[in-house]
C-alpha cells in the first residue's frame, strides 16, 4: 500500500441474493459490484459516475461497511474494515462519513435540526455541555446555515437547507473520507451549484478525502480530481479528470460524455453523438465476457469470450482501462 | 423580550422552548385540540375518581339496605341500587378504581412486551424474526377467552393477576402491529445514517425507530384501555376476575345486571355508560396526543406554536 494512499479497494464484490419460495432459497444473485478496484489518494476527489443500477451507491456504501455479504478488501489507512469486529467499525465510522442523495429522506423527522447534527457528537462521544452546544452552533455556521435554526424540525428546512445539515452531521465528527452519494441530484440546478460550492469549500478547509458519486458527467467534472467510470457492476476507466474528458479511450466512456449537452448550437450540431443500443442487460445475468459488449460499436468476438481486465494503458499514466479494443 | 434567555447558540433569544415539554403540550392540546382536552379531562376524572373513591361515594361499596333491593334513582340512591341493596352510584365510584387500574395496568404492561418484541423482531429481522412470529402466530391461533382462563386458573384471581394475564396476553398479540410500524419505519434511509454515523443498535432502536413508530404505540394504547375494561368484565362473569363483592364496572354489567334488565335497567345503564365515557375519552386523548407529538403536524396558521416564530435580532 502506498503511503499517500487513504483507501484501498481490492477486488470488491457485493451479490444481492434473489431468493424464492418459502425456504427463502437463493435463486440467483443481483451482482451489483462485481470485483472492482481502485485507490483513493489522502486529499483527493475521486468521481465516481455511471448510470442508474450501475452499482455506484452499492460501492460508496460497501466502503462505508454498510452492508453484510461484501467481499474483498477495503483498506482505509492500511486498516482492513472488512476483518474489524463490529465495535471496532462502529469507532472507525468517526474517520468516514456518507453524505446522502435525499435529503428528504435522510433526516429523522422526529428531531430538530440541532439533535440530527449533534447526533454524532453524543454517539462518539466528542463533546459534552457547553462545548457541544458551540460545536453544534459551529456546524451550522460551517454548512451557511444560522445556528437558531437549530430548533426546527427537517420538515420546515427546504431541500437546500436540509442537504446542508446532512453535510453538516456528516462533518459533525471531522470525519477524514466522504462519501457523497449523489449529493445534489435530488436538488434544484440552482441550488445544485451551491452545494457543490460548499463541498468544495469544506474538502479545502478541512483537508477531507471525496468519494464523489453521481450521473451528472458536468457535476463531476467540476469537483473532482479523478474520474472513475462504472459499467453493470465494473470499472471501465478510471483516470484524471481533464484527461477523461479530453480523452475518453472505453467505449462507453465516449458514449456517456457525448451525451452531454454543450450549450453551444453550432458545436452541439457538428459534434458526433453516439447513440447506444438496447437497454442496460440484467446484472442477475449480466452478458459473458465484457459486460458492454451488446451495445458497444467496437466490439469484436473476444469481447464476447474474454473479460477485460483493467489495465494502466503506460505505466505510470494512471489511465486505467478495461476494454480489449483499446491498445 | 419576553424571558430574556439568552440562546445557547447565538445568543439570540429562544423564541420557540419558552415552556418546559410538558406545559408545551398541554397548552398545544387545549388551544389545539378541544376534542382531545375533553378526552383527557376524562381520564384525569377516572384518576381523580380512582384515588379518592373512599371519600366521594355516599356509602360503602358492600352497604346493604334492607328493604331497598332493586330501588330505582331518587335522591337517596343516585343511581338506584341492585338486586342485594346495594348503592349503584357508590358501586361505580369503587368501580373505577378496578377499571382505573385495570385500564392503565394492562395498556401499559401490553404495550412494554409488544413493543419490546416488536422491535427486537422487526428490526433484527431474519432468523430471530422467524422464530420469534412462529410464536406469536400459534399464540394468537387460541381463542384469547380459553388462555386468559388456562392462566387465571393458575395464577389464581385478583386484580394483580388480572392486569397481568391481559397484559401478557393483548402484549403478545399486539406485537405484530409493533413489528410491522418497525418494518416500515426502517427501511428509511434515516435508519442508514444513523447507522453510518456510529450509533450503536440500541441507540438506533431508541433514538430514530421509537420515536417514529409512537403513532401506533399510542393508539394501541388508548384502544386497548377499553378492552382491557371489557375483558376484566367478562373475566368476572366468569368467576376468574376480580372477586366479589369488590365492583368493576365489568362485573356490574355483565352479571346481576343482566338478570334484571327489564325489571331494573339502571343496574346495566350506568355502569356501561361510565364505561362508554372512560373509553372514548381515552381514545379521544390519544388521538389528540399522537398528533401533537408529531412535529410534521406542528405550526400553521392560528396554530400554537409557542409564541411568535419570528426571526431574532442578531
Amino acid at each position: 500500500m502506498k503511503d499517500n494512499h487513504l483507501i484501498e479497494i481490492d477486488q470488491l464484490f457485493m451479490y444481492f441474493p434473489v431468493t424464492a419460495g418459502v425456504l427463502q432459497r437463493r435463486v440467483a444473485d443481483v451482482k451489483a459490484v462485481d470485483g472492482i478496484s481502485f485507490y483513493i489518494k489522502k486529499g483527493e476527489t475521486l468521481g465516481l459516475v455511471g448510470e442508474s443500477g450501475c452499482g455506484k451507491t452499492t460501492t460508496g456504501r460497501c466502503i462505508l461497511q454498510l452492508y453484510e455479504g461484501m467481499k474483498g478488501t477495503v483498506r482505509f489507512e492500511g486498516v482492513e474494515l472488512t476483518k474489524l469486529k463490529k465495535e471496532q467499525m462502529r469507532r472507525m465510522r468517526r474517520n468516514m462519513q456518507l453524505i446522502f442523495q435525499d435529503p428528504f429522506a435522510s433526516l429523522d423527522p422526529r428531531m430538530t435540526a440541532g439533535q440530527i447534527i449533534g447526533e454524532p457528537l453524543k454517539v462518539h462521544g466528542l463533546a459534552r455541555g457547553k462545548e457541544y452546544k458551540e460545536q453544534v452552533a459551529e456546524l451550522f455556521r460551517m454548512v451557511e446555515l444560522e445556528p437558531y435554526m437549530a430548533d426546527r424540525y427537517p420538515h420546515e428546512f427546504s431541500g437546500g437547507q436540509r442537504q446542508r445539515i446532512g453535510i453538516a452531521r456528516a462533518l459533525a465528527v471531522r470525519p477524514k473520507f466522504v462519501v457523497c452519494d449523489e449529493p445534489v441530484s435530488a436538488l434544484d440546478v440552482s441550488i445544485q451549484a451551491q452545494i457543490i460550492i460548499l463541498l468544495e469549500k469544506l474538502r479545502d478547509e478541512l483537508g477531507l478525502t471525496y468519494l464523489f458519486i453521481a450521473h451528472d458527467l458536468s457535476v463531476v467534472r467540476n469537483i473532482s480530481d479523478r474520474v472513475a467510470v462504472m459499467y453493470l457492476g465494473r470499472i471501465v476507466e478510471i483516470t484524471m479528470a481533464d484527461e477523461i474528458y479530453a480523452n475518453p479511450l472505453h467505449p462507453y466512456t465516449i458514449a456517456l460524455l457525448s451525451a452531454v449537452p454543450i450549450p453551444d448550437p453550432k458545436v452541439d450540431r457538428t459534434r458526433k453523438r453516439i447513440i447506444l443500443k438496447g437497454d442496460v442487460p440484467s446484472p442477475i445475468f449480466p452478458p459473458p465476457g465484457c459486460r458492454f459488449n451488446p451495445r458497444c460499436y467496437m466490439a469484436s468476438d473476444i469481447c464476447k469470450q474474454k473479460q477485460p481486465e483493467l489495465r494502466e494503458l503506460t505505466p505510470g499514466s494512471e489511465h486505467w482501462v478495461s476494454c480489449h479494443m483499446v491498445k | 423580550m419576553t424571558e430574556g434567555t439568552k440562546d445557547l447558540y447565538t445568543g439570540a433569544l429562544a423564541v420557540r422552548k419558552r415552556h418546559s415539554f410538558l406545559a408545551d403540550l398541554a397548552i398545544r392540546c387545549v388551544k389545539e385540540k378541544p376534542l382531545g382536552t375533553v378526552g383527557g379531562v376524562i381520564v384525569l376524572l377516572l384518576l381523580f375518581i380512582g384515588i379518592f373513591a373512599g371519600w366521594l361515594a355516599p356509602y360503602g361499596y358492600n352497604e346493604t339496605f334492607v328493604g331497598g333491593k332493586l330501588e330505582g334513582m331518587s335522591s337517596t340512591f343516585w343511581m338506584g341500587t341492585d338486586n342485594v341493596g346495594r348503592d349503584l352510584l357508590s358501586r361505580i365510584i369503587y368501580g373505577a378504581r378496578v377499571s382505573m387500574f385495570v385500564g392503565l395496568g394492562v395498556p401499559t404492561i401490553s404495550m412494554i412486551i409488544s413493543t419490546t418484541i416488536g422491535l427486537v423482531s422487526g428490526f433484527i429481522g431474519g432468523k430471530t424474526d422467524l422464530i420469534i412470529q412462529r410464536f406469536v402466530d400459534a399464540w394468537v391461533c387460541f381463542p384469547a377467552l380459553f388462555i386468559m382462563l388456562t392462566f387465571m386458573a393458575l395464577v389464581g384471581s385478583g386484580m394483580v393477576q388480572v392486569i397481568l394475564v391481559l397484559g401478557i396476553m393483548g402484549g403478545i398479540g399486539a406485537s405484530r402491529l409493533k413489528r410491522s410500524a418497525v418494518l416500515a419505519v426502517k427501511m428509511n434511509l434515516y435508519v442508514e445514517a444513523a447507522k453510518a454515523i456510529g450509533c450503536p443498535t440500541w441507540s438506533i432502536l431508541i433514538r430514530h425507530i421509537l420515536p417514529n413508530i409512537m403513532a401506533t404505540v399510542i393508539i394501541t394504547f388508548t384502544m386497548g384501555m377499553g378492552g382491557a375494561i371489557l375483558a376484566e368484565a367478562s373475566l368476572s362473569f366468569l368467576g376468574y376476575g376480580i372477586p366479589p363483592p369488590v365492583p368493576s364496572w365489568g362485573g356490574m354489567l355483565s352479571g346481576n345486571a343482566r338478570r334484571y334488565m327489564i325489571q331494573a335497567p339502571w343496574m346495566a345503564i350506568f355502569p356501561g355508560l361510565a364505561l362508554s365515557i372512560v373509553v372514548y375519552g381515552a381514545n379521544m386523548f390519544g388521538d389528540a396526543l399522537r398528533d401533537l407529538l408529531d412535529p410534521r403536524l406542528r405550526g400553521g396558521i392560528g396554530r400554537y406554536s409557542g409564541g411568535p416564530r419570528k426571526r431574532p435580532d442578531l
